[in-house]
């Protein structure tokens, strides 16, 4: 990954009718870097997408790709190449032929373009391949052709909508490391699109979070889970518990927080924080809650009573309501030592980090028109 | 053993009842070929002996040989002309929704289910009204309107599920509008095309009553055969006739049928990856 800009995207707004699909985003994704678009359907990540590939026109704005102004260019023009949600794959030719589909525009040497096919196939692992037909292929191995199609034509970016989508948990999972270690290899810009933040996170160099056609964040995985923005991103991205604070102070940098029966809480005051009326939402993530057995003990404590258990195999997720909180905490507690076999009802006692607050800003209106 | 099974097990009429379907069906039908073989002028059994005379009749009769050429001319423009319309039809309906598109769909298909002869003569009447001249060029157009559905209902079976993404695909791999025409939409719905080409051809060499309304005085094959049957002594040379059309039909509706399966098996696979097992 280097510094360099690949894509500027400025104030790009798509109207369909009156329907506001992306409502002034604006975004720079680096060289060589892998950057995921992130939200729930129907925010505008595939119009997103699809304006940078060249299939949608943006409404307003301006899009660069690699320094050129590209929003009139046409897909063909584009130094981006896309793996399709439903793959694409041309029925009428096999494998080989899919991949030189592109290639053949470039009128190579026949040894060459056979070299870069062969080089292509055996990147995405479908070496030996070639000669398949598209209707002999596995849903995984129809991923693999349209990435290799996608590669073969050496883009500046590669954009994925969804790709992974269509495929079993397994597959997928297995697929997701192949992608990342496929980005490495070839040192392109990758941009993908899903609604899936484990994806995200654990794929992406950073990630932009959309709600309604805006982008509501955009940061690298760990900071976007750890500190999101706004009630909604804290929401998207996992569990959390929110709870309302009163603001005791504010300083320069920090504000501390009365968190009700957590006490008070000092927060890093996030960009352009501020406070109207004294109230603000806080967050903490389930995982860290901790469950404390028997006579340990933990410098901040909480106790209350289990009202609910769900148990995940390897994690039970708990629920506990503690006096003077308007809604239950919950936690997940690895199946290590019996957190699956508490009995509801039982009073426990839970251990917190006071830094592991998060000050959430409110989410701005959502209007799509 | 499947549900189906075991319950065909309990219903032992029914292989009588679908023999007896399949003779009355197709045992006319077989009677055409063994006749025309048959070293008779009359159609009785027992038959008399082997010829194919009645087929070699045929290469001499020029009044048949014109009708045959009236029938491939007609039938060849028939079969571009609603294919072409045809692509049209099944493009709207299979790629773009408007408003009246369920009426527009079912206005097309409507001469499948309005009584042939009434359409004949709706079509008689406008074109006495308009004062042209009856002829081939008016089968033509008559045969056209009845093939249009026909030709649509092969067409968007084919089309079904022709995913915009591939022409996309190809676009964002560099080739251009033209380039993408030819490198894909064309190969991928090119069966659905020959097949549709192949029935509406087939309809138009069998089809009688449009022709017989429409044809003026340059007969097509059916109306010849239909003329010869005032003569019991030509019998046999149009059954013969008769068996080349059938096994004709037969050959081209068969080839159009794994054409059109062909272009809807490419198709389905085209938009709907698999789930993995
Ligand atoms: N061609 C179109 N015409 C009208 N509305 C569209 C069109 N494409 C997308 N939309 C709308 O724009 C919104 C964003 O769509 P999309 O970018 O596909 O969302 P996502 O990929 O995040 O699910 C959706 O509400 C969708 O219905
Ligand atoms: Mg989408």
């Amino acid at each position: 990954m280097t510094d360099r800009t690949m894509i500027r995207i400025d104030a790009v707004s798509k109207f369909y009718g009156i329907y506001k699909a992306l409502d002034a985003v604006s975004l720079t994704i680096g060289e060589g870097e892998f950057f995921s678009l992130l939200g729930p359907s129907g925010c505008g990540k595939t119009t997103l997408l699809r304006s940078i590939a060249g299939f949608e026109t943006p409404t307003s704005g301006e899009i660069h790709i690699d320094g050129v102004p590209s929003v009139m260019l046409p897909p063909n023009r584009r130094p981006t190449n896309m793996v399709f949600q439903s793959y694409a794959i041309f029925p009428h030719l096999d494998v080989a032929e899919n991949v030189a589909y592109g290639l053949k525009r470039l009128r190579l040497s026949r040894e060459d373009e056979a070299r870069r096919v062969g080089d292509a196939l055996e990147q995405v692992r479908l070496a030996g391949l070639g000669k398949r037909q598209a209707h002999e292929l596995s849903g995984g191995q129809r991923q693999r052709v349209a990435l290799a199609r996608a590669l073969v034509m050496r883009p500046k970016v590669l954009l994925l909508d969804e790709p992974l989508s269509a495929l079993d948990k397994k597959l997928r999972e297995e697929m997701q490391v192949e992608l990342r270690q496929l980005q490495k290899a070839v040192g392109i810009t990758f941009i993908l699109v899903t609604h899936d933040q484990y994806e995200a996170l654990a794929l992406s160099d950073r990630i932009a979070v959309m709600f309604g056609g805006k982008i509501a964040q955009v940061a690298t995985p760990k900071e976007i889970y750890q500190h999101p923005r706004t009630r909604k991103v804290a929401d998207f991205l996992g569990g959390m518990n929110f709870l309302s604070g009163r603001i005791l102070g504010e300083q320069a940098g920090t504000v501390s927080v009365d968190a009700a029966r957590f006490g008070a809480v000092n927060l890093g005051k996030p960009p352009g924080f501020t406070a109207a009326d004294g109230r603000v939402t806080l967050g903490i993530r389930p995982e860290r809650l901790r469950l404390l057995w028997d006579d340990e003990r933990a410098p901040h404590e909480l106790s209350g009573r289990l009202e609910n258990r769900a148990y995940f195999g390897e994690v039970t997720h708990l629920s506990v309501g503690v006096e003077g909180l308007e809604a239950p905490l919950s936690m997940v507690e690895t199946n290590s030592y019996g957190a699956d076999d508490l009995p509801i009802g039982a009073e426990i006692r839970l251990a917190y980090d006071p830094d592991a607050f998060v000050l959430l800003a409110e989410d701005p209106p959502v209007s799509r028109v | 053993m499947s549900f189906l099974t075991q319950r065909l097990r309990f219903l032992p009429w029914l292989p009588a009842y679908m023999a007896v379907y399949f003779l009355f069906l197709y045992l006319p039908i077989l009677l055409l070929p063994v006749f025309s073989f048959n070293d008779a002028a009359t159609t009785t059994f027992p038959l008399t002996g082997f010829t194919t005379k009645w087929y070699a009749s045929l290469a001499g009769n020029t009044a048949m040989l014109e009708a045959a050429r009236n029938s491939l001319v007609v039938g060849v423009c028939v079969a571009l002309l609603s294919t072409v319309l045809g692509i049209c039809a099944a493009r709207a309906i299979t790629r773009y929704r408007f408003r009246g598109q369920k009426a527009a769909a079912g206005l097309i298909m409507s001469p499948l289910f309005l009584p042939e002869i009434i359409v004949a003569v709706s079509l008689l009447m406008i074109v006495l009204a308009i004062g042209l001249e009856l002829s081939l060029i008016t089968v033509i157009l008559g045969q056209t309107v009845f093939c249009v559905p026909y030709a649509m209902s092969v067409l968007v079976s084919g089309f079904e599920g022709f995913d915009r993404s591939l022409e996309e695909a190809s676009y964002d791999l560099g080739e251009t509008a033209f380039g993408t025409f030819r490198r894909v939409t064309l190969p991928v719905v090119a069966p659905a095309i020959v097949s549709s080409l192949l029935v509406t051809f087939t309809i138009s060499l069998d089809e009688f009553i449009l022709a017989f309304f429409l044809a003026g005085t340059s007969p097509t094959l059916p109306l010849y055969i239909w003329g010869q049957l005032r003569f019991p002594a030509k019998l046999p040379a149009v059954l013969a006739l008769g068996t080349i059309m059938i096994v004709l039909s037969i050959v081209m509706l068969t080839l159009a049928e794994t054409l059109r399966r062909r272009a809807e098996r490419r198709t389905r696979m085209a938009s709907a990856p698999p789930q993995e097992a």
